[in-house]
């Protein structure tokens, strides 16, 4: 049965297995007490006893996927830094900003530990030599707990020199952000980490894994991903890819906001759950608000295309919704009723993605906020129909060719599989188009009511009659 | 049997060759090469406006997006950071392309006021040239524009529109990463991204000119220029700076014969482009309404425009009346700020009329014996493993070089051992320096070298030494001992000397120096002021401003009987002069020039001299001939062709092409050495400050004053210490304080410096407020200065 909280508030627990939730049920679940009467610091212990190529290929054969939004497995990540280049970093990406997002805050709220477990985990299979450990700015809470938190382990010797009495060293550096969206981009990340603006590095040539913080060899993981570490190492691989799909073993944190009954974030199994189950399901969501119908969902964060209720069996399955037209992004479904009013919505988002563009790729920079202009103008009904062409070639300047979108049957519409082309750095531009985009082809009709309709003023030719009109008078 | 032919046989296979093709042409490339780069060699140009090849890419504009082949497809990637891999298949004109390419250009144009008419930029633009070759040809961007205040002034020199920005960083680039002058910086994200100084922070860049060039749109301009051509009223032509003797590639463009602006040209040995601000802006002195137009003669006591017949004939009559005493009693001082040509025809004069008295340098320059040992060029500077400074702060004297040498230090891996008095602008990028009080520093630079660390980075490779006077208040003999020293710790080293004086080395070689150790400018000038020159002549110097001893320069002027100055204006030396014949300026004559690693490159005339003034080559012939002591010489390739047959070191130039573009480099004679000279180390009583007297960029020098952009930035004058002497002098920081040496006083205000070491105090060298040099005494080693409160 669904639970939750007074102590954290947003999560909702239900009787499924439980990998990085598992102590969110104690009030203290943050502090090293707690985690130490709950199997804390096991993983490590267990991973220590173990030479760290096989922790590096447990974690691999486990296929931890990365749950910061392009679901590549943290097992390969790994393995490609180049050999023999010291020292190269653990950089945990804690700036979780996407719109609709709010589970990695939760992770490091509830159980600042088990991230910093999860850090060590991957430090000493991966043979990083530092990790730095970088909050999104916003998050106090987060912020402080982590602090306290890696304070608690530094004296109990967790972090540092000789961890556990063992040869393994490393030091846990914290950062807090200063508010960018981009930042959650990794190379914007590290430029940020070394104090530079927040901007992303264009890769290649630089993959963070060959050059990366300080030109060194780093890896880019996110809260989650690093979460489920401990778990994995204290339980073993085969009793993780028991949970879930072979493709997506595991759970994975939903964020879910919207027009639904219970919104929060949920574990759920990985590849089996379905966008019904946690939008309809009684341990979920519990269905639309006042029993409405649904009208549409995003299914992966604020720049995913977004799906409509044909959509809705697919499951949390990478292989599934990327043919579909979209993306799973960074497990946050954000779920739009029949009474939204979608064009402002889609303006909602663009404003967002037009505002947090770090400025660096014209087509982002220029064409997030011609389309946020346009738009705006559109929502204030003083848009006309080339408006609604022009958002799309606007769209087209930054993702050029065809973009993602979903199938519909009553609109006739195949889907058009993600990725899309373009022509930025990063997602920052794309994803100002992607709701634009997703909300024209959806429902354009509702675009067209809200376009003017102007009356073409006749103009007449100015006659000697009526030119000295004015003169006479 | 099968005959194999050797010839035939697989050439060795470079492995920096990397074969792609662009639009189905093959292109041999370098490994690492970037796409961008490799296209610019080709017929098929790639638009671009954040792409500079002398700075590290960025890929900020996208406006050079290409499509390359992957095993998924074509991809469309910024070719300004892809680089190329073999077998490559890239493609710059596909439909996908120029979609792509016409949409960036049409977002770049969408908040671009276009206000092309009156915008400097107009019709040399990159964005407008690109609008038309790659631009969608109208804009969809029907809302309001991005509005910012403009322009706003950034600095002295430059002015910023922010509404014209592209947002491509190359200024911003450039500032950080070629200067080291991150003065300016993105501010704010997104769409209201701009790029601005910080507050209360102008952008006082030495080189804030290139941004100016670099920049793509008309975002940034100069006063000097501002509203004063369009680009195709310009006329052009190539030439070489002389505003110091970095020798720097230009282009001197002309609208209405007159200069208007220089821009770098970017070559490979000497500038890759850049220029400093004081090279860039100092043509506003060849404009300048105080310019010469006619021959003055001293007519009671007021100097009087005469023809120039009259003045050639009271030339010869002044000259002849002291040969008549003796060959001793003509001397003749400068010459480094003219041709090479310029100098070779006074040495011939000279020579004819038996002058060995003659000095293009005016006691603050080196012997002409480092120019015979083993010589290295800038870039062979730029590629040693180990560069040794003893030499003057380059940033301040010779801009360009610094950029290169700094470069060097950041890039390339180039370890730098500096040795100085005080921190100068390469002090940040040096791997190690080492302090030293003027006088001490042979013994300083013997006992550095000698330790396990130096050793062992000096044995790395290559070891270059940048020698020069970084201190106009001590004796070259020390400059020289510590290069001594180097030498004898590093016998392999080579030199690279850096004088100042913009054709110092040319006019030397040519014969501008003295002859049968007749001593040098000092001497002369003792000389006079002992009675025992009748005639002087100034060939384009001023030793009252620019002679370190002011005091003698004044005692030997009074004693001179005639004084003959060549000079393209009136300055505090020939404002008594008995005769004044007025020069060609720069831009206003044909010639070649050499750099301060003996290159050769041309200077060109672009605009008429003003008024009846001359090249200083065509006096002297014109003179010689009024001497009866003809030097033979018709036309100016007749002088060249001289110079080139007799003077060996100029015979590489001797086509008058090679001394274009990249130029060519002297003749070298079989390098000498020099070994160390016992060296004496000059106490110092703890109550005295040691003075270093040095030059900054921007100084009273003549062309600076005469520049109205560039002579609001000459500060006043001020000595200098560490903060923590203060205390011991008693004085707050700003306050004026009583300066001493041997007599004389000077009242100056103090200001502090992180970078002066305890008991060393530095003046700045001929800046505005103050007169220092009372100061400054050639005949002492050193100069030891008391610094007192005024009570």
């Amino acid at each position: 049965m669904s639970k939750t909280y007074v102590h954290a508030p947003g999560f909702v627990a239900g009787d499924r297995p439980k990998i990085v939730t598992s102590r969110f049920e104690f009030a203290d679940s943050f502090t090293l007490e707690r985690y130490l009467a709950t199997d804390g610091y096991k993983g490590l212990r267990a991973a220590l006893s173990r030479p760290a190529n096989e922790i590096h290929e447990d974690v691999k054969s486990a296929t931890v996927l990365g749950r910061g939004g392009a679901g590549f497995p943290a097992g390969t990540k790994w393995g490609l830094t180049p050999q023999q280049v010291w020292p190269r970093y653990l950089v945990v990406n804690g700036d979780e900003s996407e719109p609709g997002t709010y589970k990695d805050r939760l992770l490091m709220e509830r159980d600042p530990h088990q991230l910093i477990e999860g850090c060590l985990i991957a430090c000493y299979a991966a043979g990083l030599s530092q990790c730095f450990l970088y909050i999104r700015g916003e998050m106090a809470l987060a912020q402080e707990r982590v602090a306290t938190a890696l304070n608690e382990a530094y004296a109990a010797g967790y972090v540092g020199k000789n961890i556990l009495g063992s040869k393994f060293s490393v030091d846990i550096i914290l950062h807090w952000g200063a508010g960018a969206y981009v930042v959650g981009e990794e190379t914007a990340l590290i430029e940020s980490l070394e104090g530079n603006r927040g901007m992303p590095r264009l890769k290649p040539p630089f993959f963070p894994a060959a050059n990366g913080l300080y030109g060194q060899p780093t890896i880019v993981n996110n809260v989650e991903t690093l979460a489920n570490l401990p778990w994995l190492l204290t339980h073993g691989v085969a009793a993780y890819t028991a949970i879930g799909t072979k493709t997506s073993p595991g759970t994975r944190m939903v964020a879910v906001s919207g027009h639904v009954k219970r919104p929060g974030v949920y574990e759920i199994i990985n590849g089996t759950t379905t966008f019904r189950d946690l939008i309809y399901g009684e341990e979920f969501c519990g269905g639309i608000r006042n029993s409405n119908a649904l009208k549409a969902f995003v299914p992966g964060g604020g720049s995913a295309p977004w799906f409509t209720p044909d959509q809705l069996d697919l499951p949390f399955e990478a292989s599934q919704v990327g043919p579909a037209g979209s993306m799973l992004g960074s497990g946050a479904v954000m779920v739009m009723d029949e009474t939204t009013d979608i064009p402002a919505a889609a303006l909602t988002l663009t404003h967002f993605y037009a505002h947090e563009s770090c400025g660096k790729c014209t087509p982002c920079r220029e064409g997030g906020t011609w389309l946020e202009r346009i738009l705006r103008r559109v929502v204030d009904g003083e848009g006309t129909d080339a408006d609604l062409q022009q958002l799309l070639e606007v769209g087209a300047m930054i993702c050029p060719g065809a973009f993602p979108h979903a199938a519909n049957e009553k609109l006739g519409l195949t889907a058009v599989p993600f990725p899309y082309k373009m022509t930025t750095i990063c997602f920052v531009g794309p994803s100002a188009f992607a709701p634009v985009h997703s909300a024209l082809t959806l429902f354009r009709s509702e675009f067209e009511a809200r376009v003017k309709k102007r009356v073409t003023i006749p103009v007449t030719a100015v006659t000697n009659e009526t030119a000295n009109v004015g003169a006479s008078a | 049997m099968t005959i194999v032919d050797p010839i035939k046989e697989a050439a060795p296979v470079d492995p920096n060759v990397v074969n792609i093709t662009i639009n189905d042409k093959p292109v041999v490339a370098r490994k690492g090469e970037l796409i961008i780069a490799a296209a610019d060699r080709t017929e098929d140009f790639i638009p671009r406006f954040c792409y500079h090849p002398r700075m590290s890419p960025v890929g900020m504009c996208r406006q050079c997006l290409v499509e390359v082949e992957t095993p998924r497809g074509p991809m469309m990637v910024v070719s300004c950071m892809t680089p190329v891999a073999e077998g490559q298949v890239v493609r710059t004109a596909t439909d996908g392309v120029k979609k792509a390419q016409e949409g960036v250009l049409e977002l770049l144009l969408a908040n671009h006021p276009l206000d092309c008419p009156v915008c400097d930029k107009g019709g040399e633009c990159p964005l407008q040239d690109q609008a038309f070759s790659h631009g969608p040809g109208e804009s969809r961007f029907v809302e309001e524009k991005r509005h910012y205040e403009k322009p706003i002034a950034i600095s002295d020199i430059v002015y910023l529109d922010r509404e014209r920005c592209i947002l491509c960083d190359r200024c911003t680039r450039f500032a950080d990463e070629v200067a080291g002058d991150a003065l300016i910086t993105f501010t704010s994200r997104g769409n209201d991204t701009q790029v601005l100084t910080f507050p209360d922070e102008p952008f006082s860049s030495y080189f804030s000119g290139n941004t100016v060039q670099i920049c793509p749109v008309g975002a940034l301009t100069a006063k000097p220029y501002r509203f004063k051509a369009r680009p195709w009223d310009l006329d052009q032509t190539e030439s070489t700076c002389t505003s110091c003797s970095v020798g720097c590639r230009t282009v001197v463009q002309s609208s209405r014969d007159e200069l208007v602006r220089y821009q770098g040209v970017d070559i490979d040995p000497v500038n890759w482009g850049w220029l400093c601000d004081r090279g860039r802006y100092n043509f506003e002195s060849v404009n300048s309404p105080d310019r010469l137009t006619a021959p003055l003669m001293k007519n009671g006591s007021e100097l009087v425009a005469t023809s120039w017949s009259v003045a050639l004939e009271n030339a010869a009559r002044m000259i002849r009346l002291a040969l008549a005493q003796s060959t001793n009693s003509v001397a003749i001082l400068g010459g480094a700020r003219g041709t090479n040509e310029d100098a070779f025809a006074w040495a011939m004069l000279a020579d004819k009329l038996g002058i060995n008295q003659r000095d293009a340098q005016l006691g603050d320059g080196l012997s002409p014996e480092v120019f015979n040992l083993a010589q290295a060029t800038i870039d062979e500077t730029c590629a040693a493993k180990t560069i040794i400074l003893l030499a003057p702060d380059v940033k301040e004297e010779l801009p360009v070089l610094y950029l290169r040498l700094r470069d060097a230090a950041q890039k390339r891996k180039s370890r730098i051992i500096e040795f100085s008095s005080r921190n100068t602008g390469l002090t940040p990028y040096a791997w190690r320096t080492v302090g030293f009080e003027p006088g001490n520093q042979a013994q300083v630079v013997r006992e550095a070298l000698a330790t396990p660390e130096m050793k062992e980075q000096i044995a790395r490779g290559e070891v270059v030494v940048v020698v020069g006077r970084s201190n106009l208040a001590e004796s070259e003999v020390f400059t020289l001992q510590a290069l001594g020293e180097v030498l004898s710790a590093v016998p392999s080293a080579k030199v690279l000397p850096v004088l100042r004086r913009g054709n110092v080395r040319g006019a030397v070689t040519a014969g501008l120096t003295p002859k049968d150790n007749s001593g040098d400018a000092i001497d002369i000038l003792n000389a006079a002021a002992a009675g025992k020159i009748e005639c002087l002549i100034l060939l384009g110097v001023d030793p009252m401003a620019d002679v370190a001893d002011s005091g003698l320069v004044q005692r030997a002027f009074s004693q001179v009987k005639n004084l003959i100055s060549i000079d393209t204006m009136i300055n505090s030396s020939n404002r008594n002069a008995d005769l004044v014949l007025p020069a060609a300026a720069y831009g206003e004559k044909n010639g070649t020039t050499t750099n301060l690693e003996g290159r050769i490159s041309n200077v060109a005339q672009k605009i008429t001299p003003r008024g009846t003034s001359r090249p200083d080559w065509m006096i002297a012939t014109e003179l010689s001939i009024a001497l009866g002591a003809d030097i033979g010489v018709s036309s100016l390739e007749d002088l060249n062709e001289k110079l080139v047959n007799t003077v060996a070191a100029f015979a590489p130039s001797s086509d008058a092409k090679s001394t274009h573009g990249d130029g060519v480099l002297m003749a070298r004679e079989t390098p000498v050495t020099i070994s160390g000279v016992a060296s004496k180390v000059t106490d110092r009583n703890a109550y005295n400050y040691r003075l270093v007297v040095s030059r900054t960029m921007y100084d009273s020098a003549q062309s600076t004053v005469a520049s109205p952009s560039l002579a609001g930035i000459i500060t006043d004058a001020a000595i200098f210490v560490n903060p923590l002497d203060l205390a011991r002098i008693g004085v707050a920081e700003g306050s004026s304080v009583r300066v001493g040496a041997d007599g004389t006083n000077i009242v100056i205000a103090i200001k502090t410096h992180n970078g002066i070491n305890r008991g060393t105090a530095w003046l700045p060298f001929n800046h505005t407020g103050v007169d220092i040099r009372p100061l400054l005494n050639i005949a002492s080693d050193v100069v030891d200065v008391r610094i007192e409160p005024i009570k």
